[in-house]
């Protein structure tokens, strides 16, 4: 039995039990972070954000919802939008967080990429985050089959489709998935578990993996300095505050944090109130009916980028690529064979134009995978999907060239 | 440390601001929680009461509850006469004479089974007996049934919203 | 450290807007065409030269124009010919009510449409005269005068027992144009009317099979069931609505849908019913969000504040 001795305070007594000032100064108060930083390091503050209010929100529309497909869409528009004491507002947040929490998610990435905060010590982190894009996209598609509109129906019937794997013809594996020969009650029913259980939990452990692969290696900083955190702390704890490289978690780096969230809630509650139509497609509007489908169907926006890249090719080709495309992003810690961690603007010509391409390209891509695929608009969908391939061939050669900054 | 303490007031400044954010939160959330316009719609039920037979105990139903109607013959109004409890209970419309009640014995909430020879309702429960009026015959119910709000209007008779007959009957104790 | 965050945040803003406009005004812009509003001009048709004369116009509603042989007049107490079940069984829809059919319809409709139905109706490519296929309803074939004098004669009637304009309500408007076909079951309207509270099950159901037999009817009439609308105003905008309903064969070429000839303000009350019933709550989301976007941007002051206050040692 460890020995313990009469607590002297609430806080003593915590202490003896929990370590709550050990914890404090290990997750706050003396988690050191980088001064030399930009507004681009609040995105993971403001993704916890999107994510909080995405299952708060998520919560009370699972009080109303109806998991059938008879109830569901009526549960959703009738109930929730019209009925419960503020559904509609629940509704609104959970649909255009779910749309805008993946613009925050790119331009995390990508700020991850341009500082090559991926490099030499931090891969678990890019591989956790790529991990839970992977599980923010399918959480995205299992809550998008929920209002069973048009577009739940055949998002889910296309996307389920894939499985069959071309060739394969595997329609054995797509009627498992399904529960069915096409999308109905065991469809939903599965989704909604997935959604509402599973993937939250593995997204909630996956923040945790995130969160503890980043603690070690230390946030990065703008100019991919290696900094020795103990020297620099101590400088601040010694009193020189404004010498130091170094500034506290909390509540140093969190004031400015909840200073960017509280200008990105300005613009969120903007698109909450008056522009969702985006993250709300109307066609989802119109309640599934399995014997007519859309004129138009597309995928939300999020997801055109790596449906595009499926679209120009046959469907053998297609889908091999589509598979690349989904999880290529995880190998880049190993496929970037440059021994540089800085900014991409430092890192010579040649990546510099791979970054800047990249980034244009999945513009592009996304862009035309909303489009329809006719004419021109399918000419520049397979030269963007040719250049997509063709950079990700390219990586290792070019960043294996890169001189030593 | 410098500036600690403007530093400390604009934090907790900043903490109240985030904390009102959170308590409209907390009252939308409420909101959510509420019972829905059609539910509480629902909460009204309007029985006609002309088409009761003397003596016959229908059984209807109001907010998922079971509710006894007993129209009462000339016999049984004779044997109330004098009883102030029991007559204290009466609902009266038109020129007929009713009891009303919630069908939910008052000691634990089984269904009472009503004995048409006897005139009575016999729980099966514990035994519990009421008469006619409502009134406990034998115990172990506390109290007579209990009355549901109710309003006379002409030859129809709602329950779910409050008449003066209903609100006097609450005020003299007669219901809970 | 110079400070990088005002081209950072352009940088970042414009590639956000970029793929915003690519992906939804742009692209939405691709995939559906757009239609010009005539704003309920009907251009197409002519005007009512003719002064009418109301007194007369009742006596040919009633009489040789034959209307109330199959439409009731509810405010002059005519009573329709059959229950709504039976008129579809007979002629595939519920002929309307005509008390305020003059105010609800254009004039010029409303005299095209007794002179030649299918034209008005713009379904003459179902109703071909030379197919020999008639529609339901019968044209006018005048009583003997001028007929074109006695059609403003009859349009006048009907203005004449119509309520004003302002009076007109969305649901006036619905039911009348619309409602026939359409039903709005999340504001509890079938094609026979709203359904009614029943005490018993029995009742219930028996007022579903009534919807049944006259959507039967009504199905075998236009080829297929004409959708709810219940969602239709978020499902689909207001422009293309309006423009839907100015003329459906500009949007659906070939649709069994007519034109309904109503005026621009009856649309107006169409469009309010289908936000009645789809967007139900917009007012307490306009309220609701203008406090919102209120105490959000005291929030940001306040962290602004707090974080310039704690990064004055920090620099």
């Amino acid at each position: 039995m460890a020995h313990f001795t009469k607590a002297t305070s609430v806080k003593d007594w915590l202490n003896q039990r929990l370590a709550v000032d050990k914890v404090e100064k290990v997750m706050a108060s003396e988690y050191w972070i980088p001064k030399n930083i930009n507004f681009l390091w609040a995105m993971g503050m403001v993704l916890v954000v999107t994510f909080a209010l995405l299952l708060v929100s998520g919560i009370f529309l699972l009080m109303y919802y109806v998991p059938t497909v008879e109830g569901a869409f009526y549960s959703v528009n009738y109930t929730i939008m019209t009925e419960v004491g503020y559904g509609w507002l629940w509704r609104h947040v959970h649909g255009v967080a779910a749309s805008v929490v993946f613009l925050i998610i790119y331009i995390h990435m990508f700020t991850g990429i341009y500082y090559g905060s991926y490099k030499k010590g931090r891969e678990m982190i890019w591989i956790s985050g790529m991990l839970l894009f992977i599980a923010f996209s399918t959480e995205a598609f299992s809550g998008y089959m929920l209002p069973w509109g048009q577009m739940s129906y055949w998002a889910g019937m296309v996307i389920t489709n894939l499985f069959s794997g071309g060739s394969l013809h595997a329609d054995f594996l797509v009627e498992w998935i399904r529960g069915d020969y096409v999308p109905a009650q065991a469809f939903l029913g599965r989704f909604f578990m997935l959604h509402v259980l599973l993937v939250p939990i593995a997204i909630l452990a996956l923040i945790g993996l995130h969160f503890a692969a980043l603690r070690i290696p230390h946030v990065n900083n703008q100019d991919g300095e290696e900094i020795d955190f103990e020297a620099e702390s101590k400088k601040y704890l010694d009193g020189d505050k404004a010498g130091a490289k170094v500034m506290r978690f909390a509540n140093d780096f969190m004031s400015k944090d909840m200073m960017v969230v509280g200008i990105y809630l300005i613009f969120f509650f903007y698109l909450v109130f008056w522009n969702y139509s985006f993250a709300m497609d109307p066609v989802n509007f119109d309640p599934a009916d399995g014997l007519k489908t859309p004129a138009h169907i597309y995928p939300e926006w999020y997801f055109l980028w790596s449906y595009e890249i499926l679209r120009p090719f046959n469907v053998d080709l297609g889908l091999a690529l589509f598979g690349f495309a989904q999880v290529i992003f995880v190998f880049l810690p190993f496929l970037d064979r440059s021994p540089n961690t800085v900014p991409a603007n430092r890192r010579g010509t040649m990546f510099k134009v791979w970054f800047w391409l990249m980034l244009s390209n999945m513009i592009v891509l996304t862009a035309m995978g909303k489009l329809p695929p006719e004419g021109v608009f399918s000419q520049i969908g397979l030269v963007a999907a040719i250049i997509f391939i063709a950079q990700w061939i390219a990586l290792p050669i070019i960043t294996s060239m890169e001189k030593k900054v | 440390m410098e500036n600690n303490s403007r530093r400390g007031f604009m934090g907790k400044a900043f903490g109240a601001v985030a904390a009102v954010g959170a308590v409209g939160s907390l009252v939308a959330m409420k909101k959510t929680w509420d019972p829905l316009p059609s539910v509480k719609a629902a909460g009204f039920t309007t029985l006609d009461m002309t088409t009761y037979e003397e003596g016959v105990m229908i059984t209807e139903k109001w907010r998922g509850k079971p509710i006894f109607v007993l129209k009462k013959s000339a016999d049984v109004m004779a044997k109330e006469k004098g009883n102030a409890a029991a007559e204290a209970r009466n609902i009266k419309v038109g020129n007929d004479n009713f009891m009303v009640a919630i069908g939910l014995c008052t000691h634990l909430g089984c269904i009472p089974a009503f004995r048409k020879s006897e005139g009575d309702f016999l729980c099966a429960c514990h035994g519990g007996q009421f008469d006619a009026s409502g009134l406990v015959i034998k115990v172990p119910p506390p109290r007579g049934f209990d009355i549901p709000p109710f309003k006379i209007d002409g030859n129809k008779l709602i329950l779910g919203e409050v008449g003066p007959e209903y609100q006097a009957m609450k005020d003299n104790g007669v219901t809970l | 450290m110079k400070n990088k965050e005002p081209i950072i945040l352009a940088v970042v803003v414009f590639f956000t807007l970029v793929t915003y406009y690519l992906v939804e005004p742009y692209a939405h812009h691709v995939m559906h065409k757009h239609v010009d509003s005539e704003n309920f001009a009907y251009n197409d048709l002519p005007a009512i030269t003719k002064t009418g004369n109301a007194v007369n116009g009742k006596e040919l509603v009633n009489g040789a124009g034959a209307c109330t042989g199959c439409h009731s007049i509810d405010v002059e107490n005519v009573p329709a010919a059959m229950d709504a079940v039976m008129a579809a069984q007979s002629y595939g829809v519920n002929p309307p009510d005509l008390s305020n059919a003059g105010v609800i319809y254009d004039e010029k409709f409303l005299a095209d449409l007794i002179k030649n139905p299918a034209h008005a109706l713009k379904v003459e490519h179902k109703y071909d005269p030379e197919s020999g296929k008639m529609h339901p309803m019968t044209q006018f074939y005048g009583a003997g005068g001028d007929i074109d004098q006695e059609i403003a004669d009859m349009v006048a009637y009907l203005k004449s027992i119509a309520v004003r304009e302002d009076k007109v309500t969305p649901a006036m408007a619905f039911e009348n144009a619309c409602g026939r076909c359409h039903a709005a079951s999340y504001v509890n309207w079938t094609q026979i009317g709203s359904k009614p509270k029943f005490k018993h099950e029995k009742d219930s159901l028996a007022f579903d099979i009534k919807v049944i037999e006259y959507t039967d009817a009504l199905k075998a009439y236009m080829g297929k069931l004409p959708p709810d609308l219940s969602m239709y105003i978020r499902s689909r905008n207001e422009q293309f609505l309006s423009t839907f309903v100015e003329n459906p064969q500009n949007h659906l070429a070939g649709t069994a849908m007519p034109r309904t000839g109503v005026t621009a303000h009856t649309m107006d009350q169409v469009l309010e019913y289908m936000k009645d019933s789809g967007d139900a709550k917009r007012h307490k989301r306009e309220e609701v969000g203008k406090t919102v976007m209120i105490y959000i941007i005291i929030f940001a002051i306040f962290a602004l504040l707090w974080k310039k206050q704690v990064w004055r040692d920090l620099h």
